[in-house]
């Protein structure tokens, strides 16, 4: 990094750059939509207001899949263009790890407790 | 990148279309991303580690019995209005204004200061009835996991307090706002980390 970038960084602040530092309207309308993506879920909880558990879990799930979106983009600031893509380089290659580890681990542990549950008939197990 | 952005301003041997290397320049940026990226895979190995014994409650306490939800939805309200309360102190950064940058910041901090209380209370409340980490493979993931994102805030104030001295003694230099800019992404990170804390472990243990 040079020290001409620096001082120009100093000079004009922002957009010329190459930083997005974001504008009030994107932080609001993040902050916006985070309250209500955070509201939903919390009601649809505490009222259990879709009276059935498996249906609640999924749609608090996609409600954070969501909301995760949306601080991604109104907060982070991310985009497929910052830093000539790498940032989004780098997230999807965690995501990928995640989704593997995560559902590895599930998946895997899942089926072992199944099988050392008391009383499993071993029999039936192909 | 900033390596061939340093040596020969004059010659550019990129493509046209390549806009990116040549005003991007901060490698800083890029490096803390992937920081955040490995900091993401410690948290999920912890959200993998309470999926797997989240379950396992050793005729201990469930979530049910332990979970207070209107308190918790209280501490993500205070954690969302510091990530916004930094992101105005960002817009003020971009305008070159101090002062209202750093009260932002001291807003900031307060939130989540506030947040750290709810979250410290919550964690005596839980070892007071005897949930303490020892109890079960349940309660032991619970704190690693929330423990860890409890102490990534603790580690961000610090930054904080440390960052609001430096522009206070050399403003706002070109060092300090690239500071700035890292704390910014580091503070929205753990915001992100707590959608899925506050989902799969406090949301979804309601409804196990």
């Amino acid at each position: 990094m040079s020290a001409g970038h620096h001082a120009d960084t100093k000079e004009h602040g922002h957009a010329d750059h190459g930083v997005d530092h974001g504008s009030l309207r994107g932080y609001l309308t993040g902050f916006g939509l985070s309250v209500v993506l955070t509201a939903i879920p919390f009601a649809l909880v505490m009222s259990n207001a879709l009276g059935n558990q498996m249906a609640s879990a999924i749609a608090i799930m996609a409600f954070a899949v969501v909301q995760i979106v949306v601080h991604m983009v109104f907060f982070l600031h991310m985009n497929t263009r910052s830093e000539s893509g790498w940032t989004m380089m780098a997230l999807i290659f965690t995501l990928i790890l995640v989704v593997i580890a995560l559902t590895g681990s599930l998946w895997v542990m899942y089926h072992l407790n199944i099988n050392m549950m008391p009383g499993h008939d071993m029999s039936q197990m192909p | 990148m900033a390596l061939a952005h340093d040596v020969s301003d004059d010659t550019i041997f990129h493509l046209e279309d390549d806009h990116g290397l040549a005003e991007g320049g901060s490698s800083t940026m890029l490096g803390f991303w992937i920081y955040l990226m490995s900091d993401c895979l410690i948290f999920a190995m912890l959200f993998a580690v309470y999926g797997v014994l989240g379950g396992n409650y050793a005729a201990g306490p469930a979530p049910k019995d332990l979970f207070d939800l209107p308190l918790v939805a209280l501490n993500t309200t205070m954690l969302l209005l510091s990530s916004i309360t930094y992101g105005f102190a960002m817009l003020e950064m971009a305008k070159g204004r101090v002062g209202s940058m750093q009260a932002w910041l001291v807003v900031t901090g307060l939130f989540g200061l506030a947040f750290l209380g709810i979250e410290l209370y919550e964690f005596a409340h839980l070892i007071h009835e005897g949930a303490t980490p020892q109890r079960s493979g349940f309660l032991s993931s619970l704190f690693t996991l929330v423990g860890t994102h409890g102490l990534h805030v603790t580690f961000g104030l610090v930054w904080l307090v440390v960052l609001m001295v430096q522009v206070s003694r050399h403003g706002l230099i070109a060092a300090n706002q690239r500071r700035l800019m890292c704390l910014s992404m580091f503070w929205h990170f753990l915001d992100v980390i707590w959608i899925g804390v506050f989902t799969f472990v406090y949301l979804m243990g309601m409804l196990r």
